[in-house]
């Protein structure tokens, strides 16, 4: 990838990287909280786009895999004591699994498109029933890390400053930036696209439809589940009516949306937009003492529908041609 | 003589009681050209998608070089060394020209760096090189066309298939056409079965002709004896084809 951006592309990249390495001396609690969120949600959005923005599977129920994963990674640590370093394994393996079993039952019986996209919410929405219900991980009361003083970074057992929170997601969020740069570049990555633009075409090309989109799941639930280690271990609480709910999966994939979806920059600017501008007009509103609940939803839909109508590929292909930055091929769609 | 590289045994295919194609059965030599015609609707098509896998035929066999592909899904029959173009182009549009080829180029060269090399002299080939970079939304019909024979070209198949690529080429581009599937032929013994309206293609082309009516199949044979064939005059050329 960086061998095709340009010495201006690479200059800015350079440039943002330094930022965000520095970020934590220069920036005061509050704007380092905001941008773990837009990581977060940049690390998530990659994550998601992997499915759809590749292989063209649409996915509204990817909360599933950040709870499961979440959840599975505190269990270990509360209940056993295992470090979340061993629990991240433990939820990758738990998330692929699920994603192997609503992958399975889709694409062996052809559940194609919206109907597709309904399987993924039916898995969130039943698992989140059962967590509801499950007294062990804490039922409908939410599961709770124990806090302690974050004085010293604990880097073995994740419990530190919101610094060494934030140098965490950051360098998530970059591994899923070059990770998904390189599978683009693979045979994988190719027949992901192929599968995306004419399944047809790609099955007549000799791409076994069932593996490839498999795959594509397996991918995007095992960097999902990830981030969902990063939510228990950073907000030390998991509630399955917040984790598991279907907003919970439109707020993944609404950056990529926005920034451009199958593109490798878009969630990132996507996530970055929609964290920046929600917060702020929250803070906008506070500061006129306006309290309204949901505006923060109504302002999301707003913007989506600015974005779908003046520009459909997402912020990201527009943006990338005013900065004079020549892209990856598939950022230019 | 050896074996057929392809050979259709008494295949049939009914949608719903309509007779789509009844007890076909015909077969390509190595290295042939043979050419499938008919009337629209004469089932030629469905022909070539129980070849590929889109279809499984109600009855008979498809034997390429001896092993069997009914029932197979299209992936296989492609890795099988069949390779096909859609009568309906199905680009992947929101991609390069030469990413369409080198995804087709992929199966056989795993590394992105040689299945881009090929790809390239496959466009250049086909005379679309210079619009490599291009999105494959952007190209015209006839280009399209030509992207598929690319497509599948890059899959380096055993035998192609080919499904009006010639329909809407002006006569010089079909000529062109002819001139490059001739000269791959000669070079690289690729054998084609191509479904075709163009007769002036067909008959510069091919080796052997069958002519399928209604599902079934009318005449076969050396081109020139085809054409004159009564039924086949009666029931789709007419006499000013000729």
């Amino acid at each position: 990838m960086f061998s095709e951006l340009n010495s201006r592309a690479r200059g800015l990249l350079v440039a943002l990287a330094m930022l965000l390495l520095v970020l934590p001396f220069i920036a005061s609690n509050y704007v380092l909280s905001v941008a773990v969120l837009i990581l977060y949600f940049a690390y998530t959005g990659q994550a998601w786009n992997v499915m759809m923005g590749f292989c063209g599977q649409l996915s509204l129920g990817h909360a599933l895999y950040v709870g499961l994963g979440g959840y599975t990674a505190a269990a270990l640590f509360v209940h056993f004591g295992i470090g979340p370093w061993a629990g991240v394994l433990a939820s990758v393996i738990v998330c692929m699994t699920a994603g192997a079993l609503v992958g399975f039952l889709a694409f062996r019986f052809s559940i194609g498109g919206v109907y597709f996209a309904l399987l993924t919410i039916a898995f969130a929405e039943f698992t989140r029933i059962g967590f509801d219900h499950w007294q062990w991980l804490g039922a409908s009361g939410g599961f709770f890390l124990p806090v302690s003083q974050r004085e010293v970074s604990d880097l073995v057992n994740l419990r530190g400053s919101p610094t060494m929170f934030y140098y965490i997601i950051l360098a998530l969020a970059s591994a899923a930036l070059l990770f998904s740069t390189w599978l683009l570049r693979t045979r994988v990555g190719y027949y992901w696209l192929a599968i995306r633009e004419n399944p047809e075409a790609a099955e007549a090309l000799g791409i076994n439809l069932f593996r490839y989109k498999m795959l594509a799941v397996l991918i995007s639930a095992g960097m999902t589940s990830i981030a969902g280690v990063f939510f228990a271990f950073y907000y030390n609480n998991l509630f399955p009516e917040q984790v598991f709910n279907m907003g919970r999966s439109i707020e993944i994939i609404l950056g990529p949306i926005i920034g451009g979806v199958g593109t490798l920059f878009g969630p990132i600017v996507g996530a970055a937009l929609l964290t920046l501008l929600a917060d702020g007009i929250t803070e906008l509103l506070g500061a006129f003492g306006i309290e309204l609940s949901g505006i923060k939803q109504v302002f999301y839909g707003v913007c989506l529908l600015l974005v779908t109508m003046f520009l459909p590929n997402g912020v990201w292909p527009a943006l990338s041609k005013r900065l004079g930055v020549i892209s990856n091929r598939n950022d230019e769609e | 003589m050896g074996r057929p590289l392809l050979e259709v045994r008494g295949i049939s295919k009914r949608f719903r009681g309509l007779r789509a194609v009844t007890d076909v059965s015909l077969s390509v030599e190595a290295g042939h050209i043979v050419a499938l015609i008919g009337p629209n609707g004469a089932g030629k098509t469905t022909t070539f998608n129980m070849i590929a896998g889109v279809y499984r035929p109600d009855e008979g066999e498809i034997l390429l070089d001896g092993q069997p592909l009914q029932g197979r899904r299209p992936d296989e029959i492609c890795m099988a060394g069949v390779g096909r173009t859609f009568q309906l182009v199905k680009p992947f549009a929101g991609l390069s020209v030469l990413d369409n080829v080198v995804i087709g180029a992929l199966r056989r060269h795993a590394d992105v760096a040689t299945a881009r090399k090929k790809s390239l002299a496959i466009l250049e080939r086909l005379g679309i090189g210079e619009k490599s970079e291009q999105q494959a939304s952007s190209l015209t019909l006839p280009d399209r066309k030509r992207l598929e024979v690319a497509r599948a070209l890059a899959t380096e198949p055993r035998i192609l298939l080919l499904d009006e690529v010639m329909a809407g080429l002006r006569p010089t581009e079909t000529d062109r056409m002819v001139a490059i599937f001739k000269d791959i032929n000669r070079e690289t013994g690729l054998t084609i079965l191509l479904i075709e309206h163009v007769m002036r293609a067909v008959m510069a082309l091919s080796r052997e002709i069958h002519v399928l009516h209604h599902g079934e199949l009318i005449a076969s044979g050396a081109p020139d004896e085809v054409v004159r064939h009564p039924a086949v005059l009666d029931c789709y050329l007419g006499e000013e084809a000729v």
